[in-house]
């Protein structure tokens, strides 16, 4: 492939990349409606268009015309910038990401991914540690009290369960010996997914990527009866879709990673025994591959509609104390497991 | 000048100019907020020399951590904006001698040393080869640097303790 | 030669690009009528009071102390975790004395009371000394 070839077919996945991922969140959101009210035995939205289908557009153009309110006593640039690195950290993340195997297109070999990084996993890791400057700024910025409290208690909570991250993240390194994602994905070959491999690692990580997008039962930055909106009190009109898609932006992202971590991420287990064609294959892969990261974005929702939220100093312990250890306990299971079995 | 020098200028540029305002504004989260942008531009500049883990080891480690400590730091204080950033005792002469000799050392190296370029590609990542030297000739010095880390913690939570104590009373 | 890390840098223009640009449409088309109230810091109705930047507490500022250390801990293990498999019992070894030191760290930490999260510790009045304060 010629550089121009190689620009092009960038431009074009970043593209796709951009418009699915907008996509995905403004009907994220509107299935997050529909399933809250699935679990209070509720409508939900059904107005506009074919059951309620229109309404993502419907509010963001409500957001896009209303008034922006930026308080007297709130720092002007910095309140501006806020949802700007969130939204774009959020955005950054999403380039490493594989969504299938190598395919022949018009001839091409294009790999499904924006840019496959040899250190992918670790781009994802420093993005992620990134996240807490918007909220931070956000907090401050605004010069509410609500907003300051909001701003730092996130920050506190996201680097705790960032700990928990980067040590269960180091037991799916153990098993693949590579920080390419397409390579993590290929490690898991054959049905040794790493969610079976290392359940512990599994479940410390998904709880920390709840707990790191801020999601309840770990909403407490945003907890209504004691801090009205957290760090996005004082955000209105589109500063404050902002955030709102970042945080939905962020989930899919948790999704995306816990699929391609620990569920295998496309692989479909004896898929290739089945005699299918190429094409049929990879199409099969991909699909799974969406399926599996639907059914993750699936249970951030229906874990908000069951669960309560934690007190704050009931979280940190739970990230300090229980999934800092376990998640230490896993790396030693993986690494036993590796000499023992020879994997 | 090809585009590698372009992006070059460019992260350039954003660590300079950003550490210029780190240390001339007057507020001090503007500052903490420069910084950000110095380590991110530094960081640019690891990955254009083909140094992957220490740019993403840069964030993660100085962006991630050290930076949120500071700003921690930096909300903890009541005094935010227009912080006079002048110390009381100010030695123009000294100082204009220190700073100017370590100009020429920093000047002498950079045209003394024989810069050696390879005329090769950039290496695909420099972490399994990190990792492997890490573990065989250095393992005594990963070792320590636990032990060092263990040494910090320890000591840095004391500290802390200790201020903890001292602000109920 | 366009690496992958280029094709991020590009990933990473568009994204800032798209953001610029939705923010800067929905400026245009908003509407902008400011007031005295709407201005105000949002304080549940009441009139804010005092500075809007309250001391918080310092555990916080434990916390990310902490985080800073394990942080570094994190990031020297994954070149360890790499080179692992090519390393047999040897590299087990030495992860597990890293991993060692780490704990010992972390129990240290739990032992100390560094890692409770302090909660207020309310002095419920007692029956007998209120009784004496009316007394007197």
């Amino acid at each position: 492939m010629t550089i121009w070839e190689i620009i092009i077919t960038s431009v074009i996945k970043i593209a796709i990349a951009l418009t699915s991922l907008l996509l995905s969140v403004a009907y994220m959101v509107y299935f997050e409606r529909k399933i809250s009210a699935w679990a209070q035995n509720r409508l939900g939205p059904n107005r506009v268009g074919y059951r309620g289908l229109l309404q993502p557009f419907a509010d963001v153009f409500k957001l896009l015309f209303k008034e922006d309110i930026v308080p007297d006593a709130a720092n002007k640039t910095l309140h501006t910038m806020a949802p700007f690195i969130s939204l774009f950290v959020a955005f950054a993340t999403y380039a490493v990401v594989p969504i299938g195997p190598e395919v022949n297109l018009f001839g091409y070999q294009i790999k499904l991914v924006v840019a496959d990084v040899n250190i992918g996993i670790l781009y994802v890791l420093a993005l992620t540690s990134l996240g807490v400057y918007g909220i931070t700024l956000a907090g401050w910025s605004s010069g509410s009290k609500y907003s300051l409290l909001g701003g730092i208690r996130s920050s506190a909570q996201m680097i705790s369960y960032e700990v928990s991250i980067g040590f269960s993240i180091g037991g799916v390194l153990l098993m693949a010996g590579s920080l390419r994602p397409i390579d993590i994905v290929n490690a898991q070959y054959g049905g040794m997914w790493n969610a079976i491999l290392q359940p512990i690692g599994f479940i410390t990580f998904v709880v920390s990527a709840f707990a790191e997008t801020n999601r309840l039962p770990f909403d407490l930055p945003e907890a209504e009866p004691e801090l009205v909106g957290g760090y996005h009190t004082e955000y209105s009109s589109f500063k404050f879709a902002g955030f709102f898609l970042a945080e939905y932006a962020n989930m899919i992202i948790a999704s995306l990673l816990i699929v391609t971590l620990y569920l295998g991420g496309w692989q479909i287990p004896y898929v290739d025994k089945l005699g299918l064609s190429e094409g049929l294959t990879v199409v099969l892969q991909i699909a799974s591959f969406l399926l599996k990261t639907a059914f993750m974005l699936f249970v951030f929702i229906w874990v908000r509609w069951s669960i309560p939220r934690f007190r704050y100093d009931q979280l940190m312990n739970l990230g300090w104390k229980v999934m800092f250890p376990l998640a230490l306990l896993n790396i030693v299971w993986v690494a036993m497991l590796i000499m023992i079995f020879k994997l | 000048m090809n585009y590698f020098d372009i992006i070059f200028y460019l992260f350039a540029i954003i660590t300079v100019v950003s550490a210029f305002i780190v240390v001339t504004t007057r507020n001090i989260v503007y500052s903490a907020y420069s910084l950000l942008l110095t380590l991110f531009g530094i960081s640019g500049i690891y990955v254009l020399l083909g140094a992957d883990f220490l740019a993403v080891v840069q964030i993660m480690v100085y962006v991630g951590g050290i930076l949120i400590l500071l700003l921690f730091g930096v909300m903890l204080t009541n005094k935010i904006t227009s912080v006079d950033i002048r110390t009381g005792t100010i030695h123009l002469l000294p100082a204009a001698v220190g700073s100017g000799i370590l100009l020429g050392i920093l000047w002498a190296v950079m045209t003394w040393t024989d810069w050696k370029t390879y005329d090769t590609q950039i290496p695909s990542t420099t972490i399994f080869g990190l990792g492997k030297i890490l573990i065989t000739n250095y393992v005594l010095i990963f070792e320590l640097l636990a032990l060092l880390l263990l040494i910090a913690l320890i000591g840095a939570a004391s500290i802390a303790r200790r201020e903890e104590t001292e602000e109920n009373n | 030669m366009l690496t992958e890390f280029g094709k991020i840098l590009i990933f990473i223009l568009f994204a800032a690009i798209f953001v610029i640009i939705t923010l800067f449409v929905a400026k245009i088309v908003r509407p902008n009528r400011p007031t005295f109230e709407k201005l105000k810091i949002y304080e549940c109705g009441e009139n804010p009071e005092g500075s809007p930047w309250v001391k918080f507490n310092i555990r916080f500022y434990v916390i990310a102390l902490i985080f800073l250390i394990f942080d570094v801990e994190v990031v020297l293990l994954f070149p360890w975790a790499l080179a692992y498999k090519e390393m047999g019992f040897y590299g087990f070894s030495i992860g597990i004395i890293f991993l060692l030191l780490l704990v010992l760290g972390m129990a240290y930490e739990w032992r100390k009371g560094d890692l409770e999260w302090a909660r207020p510790k309310p002095k419920p009045p007692k029956l007998n000394e209120i009784l004496k304060n009316k007394t007197n």
